[in-house]
């Protein structure tokens, strides 16, 4: 029954790991185009290097 | 009303939010465009990885784009170009075959809604994390654990499921709260009871170490109520933001003339007394009155009439109308609110107050159903006092009844439903902006038509192609393609289908409120007003007519009518077929209505219908018990929208006509009308099946609770059975 006292944390923390990463792609608003994510994919634009960030913009 | 100011609110809503500036580096870098978006274009064509890099790529290469982002969810593209304007970008992209449309940012309110989803998401996600680990410990206590380690799994359970209840059951409290501060009774109020009750139990329970704990049925509760929540959200933010876009695709702009320079001004800042000027093709901004210029006026959305008008110096104009040929400048008297759209909230608010409020089935069977629940649950309390006097045990019987009974069905079957419903009419191109619109649509009987633009286009096609000589045509069509008046537009179109070839015109002038004159060889053609070009005007025009002079032929006559909207024809004798009424009232000529009914095969119809006597004509119908949907796209129709117990417009009516309708119709075609209605029909069935469904579940499942046998296992699984089976029952809508 010891093993209990390592298996109940372990599957607490798994699943509080996926809960963190549901909130910080929540948070980073992942989930606002999904139709274009899907397709963003096949395009073969910055396969090479990564896009740049976008210019910074001074009001 | 409140829709109807809320869209009319364009507010100054970029400089209001100070907060935006300092919001967290995470967002703003995701949503840079979207957070300072400049400039926001509608994309309808946009549908593939190619697209999305086409669009980017093209922008991002002008000068001053600093970042353009398409969202294909939304078919949009979020420019940020300080100093460069849509008419300067709508045109790089037509040159990559992509269409584009500029939409008002100021409409676009999106962001609120968003934020209100992702709250909702999260709470889902921390319930459904909350849920399976709670499951696990819990499936353990079911499967025989005893002593220490059952205490042990309960008090994890506890500290999980305690602030995740807290955390996700807040918009239930909230709302129970504010349904109580009212004195009302909602479906809130028995489902924060319960989870109250079955929390409290259940610590009060681990703490004495006793046998019975419901932390698995309080947080399933939380994530079953909560999907059917978001479900809900979902289905009423993708037509809000389907209906925004339609009201920003027109951007209220008119032209100022300050001493005689153009300038291009928000129409919410004219003011009475100014001049402004409207281009062929626009649509006048605001009530006044014309004192330069000359041209024609298609007034068809305001009065219904197919026949353009014509304006020239001291003729009055309202807002709405739409100018045809020639330049205007126009006195304003009435600007923005001030004008027709006043008097016409006006009037739509007095018909939708006399239509009365709409109870949906879920809120009438909350209505029932709440007062029923605590009575059961307080008998079941009373009942096992008496009996054992062991307040402890009476009150575990009364929590187990409240979480058996707590209406997963009632809170997730009806927006299951309505969501599979609303995303199949979506798909077949009608927009519902409003809930109980489809249980509405479900009981109509009798369907009025409004006719200019709604079952005809609105727009005129050549019905006398025979009359015109075929060596004429080729001269025809030069001269019809110079012009952009919708007569000459339909002869260049039909003659275009003819596979004609334009001749070369040598000299071509536009003369505004008459005609077009032009030169071949020598020869001078006019094509316009029958007076104009020396011909002699028909005794009987039953629709517009054009004529076309040649010099050295005789004059040719040319017959136009209004257009058939395509499907309008299946879609009349589709209601026709099905038992019920169709009647058309239209406010333009006795001719054209008929001929038009000729068409359609409607034998019901008006002409010369006034708004007024459009909206009386309703409202005769509803007391004579008729369930009336109009289908209308003018402001004529306005008040009859409101008044109906239903309405659809097309997309093409004006933004007032769409506000006042339930739903929107967004292609051209007709035919979803009647397919709708059938829908509708089958969505209400499902929707009392599914009632029916969770009533049956309670009838068993209850007497087991108030006779104290409700054990959490058996609450857990009446509960996720009842959920699933009333979840698949609403995804068989076909």
């Amino acid at each position: 029954m010891e093993i209990l006292f390592i298996l109940i944390p372990v599957s607490i923390l798994l699943g509080a790991g996926g809960l963190a990463a549901f909130l910080w792609s929540l948070k980073t608003r992942q989930y606002d185009d999904p139709k274009g994510d899907a397709e963003r994919i096949l395009s073969t634009e910055w396969d090479d290097r990564p896009r740049p960030p976008p210019q910074k913009s001074e009001p | 009303m409140s829709d109807f100011s809320a869209n009319r609110d364009f507010g100054p809503r970029i400089s209001a939010c100070p907060a935006c500036d300092a919001a967290p580096l995470a967002e703003r870098v995701a949503g840079a465009a979207a957070a300072r978006g400049d400039l926001v274009l509608s994309l309808p064509t946009a549908h593939c990885a190619t697209c999305i890099a086409d669009v980017e790529r093209a922008l991002l290469a002008q000068p001053g784009v600093r970042a353009a982002r398409v969202n294909l969810t939304l078919r949009r593209v979020m420019i940020d170009a300080p100093g460069r304007s849509a008419e300067e970008l709508i045109p790089v992209l037509e040159n990559i075959g992509y269409e584009a449309h500029e939409l008002d940012a100021s409409i676009l309110t999106s962001t609120a809604a968003e934020r209100q989803g992702r709250d909702i998401l999260m709470r889902i996600g921390v319930s459904g994390f909350a849920m399976m680990n709670v499951m696990i410990l819990s499936v353990a206590v079911w499967s025989g654990a005893t002593g220490a380690t059952r205490d042990m799994f309960h008090w994890i359970s506890a500290v999980i499921a305690l602030p995740t209840v807290i955390f996700a059951g807040k918009p239930f409290f909230v709302s129970a709260w504010h349904s109580l501060k009212a004195g009302r009774l909602g479906m809130d109020v028995p489902i924060s009871l319960a989870l109250i009750l079955a929390s409290a139990i259940s610590l009060f329970e681990t703490i004495n170490s006793g046998t019975h704990a419901y932390f698995d049925a309080a947080v399933m509760l939380c994530f079953f109520l909560l999907v059917g929540r978001y479900l809900d959200f979902r289905t009423r933010a993708v037509a809000r933001s389907a209906a925004e876009e339609l009201t920003a695709l027109e951007v209220p702009r008119a032209i100022l003339l300050q001493d005689g320079a153009e300038q291009v001004v928000n129409v919410a800042d004219l003011a009475a007394g100014d001049v402004i000027r409207i281009r062929p093709g626009a649509r006048v901004a605001a009530d006044g009155e014309v004192i330069a210029g000359m041209s024609e006026i298609d007034r068809s959305l305001l009065t219904g009439e197919s026949l353009p008008v014509q304006a020239g110096p001291g003729v009055v104009l309202s807002a709405g109308e739409v100018n045809l040929t020639g330049p205007l400048d126009l006195r304003v008297t009435a600007a923005g609110r001030d004008s027709s759209l006043t008097r016409l909230a006006h009037v739509v608010a007095m018909a939708e107050a006399t239509r009365g409020r709409y109870a949906s089935l879920a809120e009438r069977a909350s209505r029932l159903y709440s007062p029923v629940v605590h009575l059961l649950a307080l008998f079941s309390y009373g009942l096992w006092l008496y009996w054992t006097g062991d307040w402890r045990v009476a009150l575990n019987v009364a929590a187990a009844v409240l979480i058996i009974t707590c209406p997963c069905a009632l809170g997730l079957a009806v927006p299951a439903v309505v969501t599979a419903a609303s995303g199949k009419l979506f798909k077949r191109g009608l927009l519902i902006k409003d809930g109980t619109a489809l249980e509405r649509l479900a009981e109509v009987d009798t369907i009025v038509f409004d006719k200019t633009g709604t079952l005809t286009m609105g727009r005129p096609e050549l019905i006398s192609l025979d009359a015109l000589p075929g060596d004429l045509r080729p001269v025809a069509l030069a001269i019809a393609g110079a012009s952009g008046h919708p007569l000459s537009r339909a002869l260049a179109a039909a003659l275009v289908a003819e596979g004609v070839a334009p001749a070369h015109l040598d000299r071509v002038a536009e003369v505004p409120g008459f005609g077009i004159e032009g030169e071949v060889q020598g020869r001078r053609i006019r094509l316009g007003r029958a007076d104009w070009v020396g011909a002699t005007a028909p005794e009987s025009a039953d629709g517009p007519v054009s004529v076309l002079a040649v010099a050295g032929y005789a004059p040719v006559l040319l017959r136009f009518a209004d257009a058939l909207r395509p499907g309008a024809v299946a879609c009349v004798a589709a209601l026709q077929d099905s038992g019920r009424r169709v009647i058309m009232l239209s406010g333009d000529t006795p001719t054209a209505v008929a001929r038009a009914a000729k068409d359609l095969g409607v034998t019901e119809f008006r002409a010369g219908v006034t708004p007024q006597d459009k909206e009386a004509a309703i409202a005769a119908l509803a007391t004579q018990g008729a369930k009336v949907l109009m289908v209308g796209d003018g402001l004529n129709d306005t008040a009859a929208l409101a008044r109906a117990h239903v309405s659809i417009s097309p997309a093409t009516a004006l933004d007032a006509a769409r506000v006042a309708s339930d739903m929107v119709l967004m292609g051209q075609d007709l035919a979803p009308v009647a397919g709708a209605i059938e829908l509708a029909r089958q969505a209400r069935r499902r929707i009392k099946e599914n009632f029916a469904i969770s009533i049956a579940y309670n009838i068993v499942a209850v007497p087991f609770a108030m006779m104290g046998l409700a054990t959490p296992l058996l609450a857990a699984l009446a509960m996720s059975v009842s959920s699933i089976s009333v979840t698949l029952n609403a995804l068989r809508l076909r």
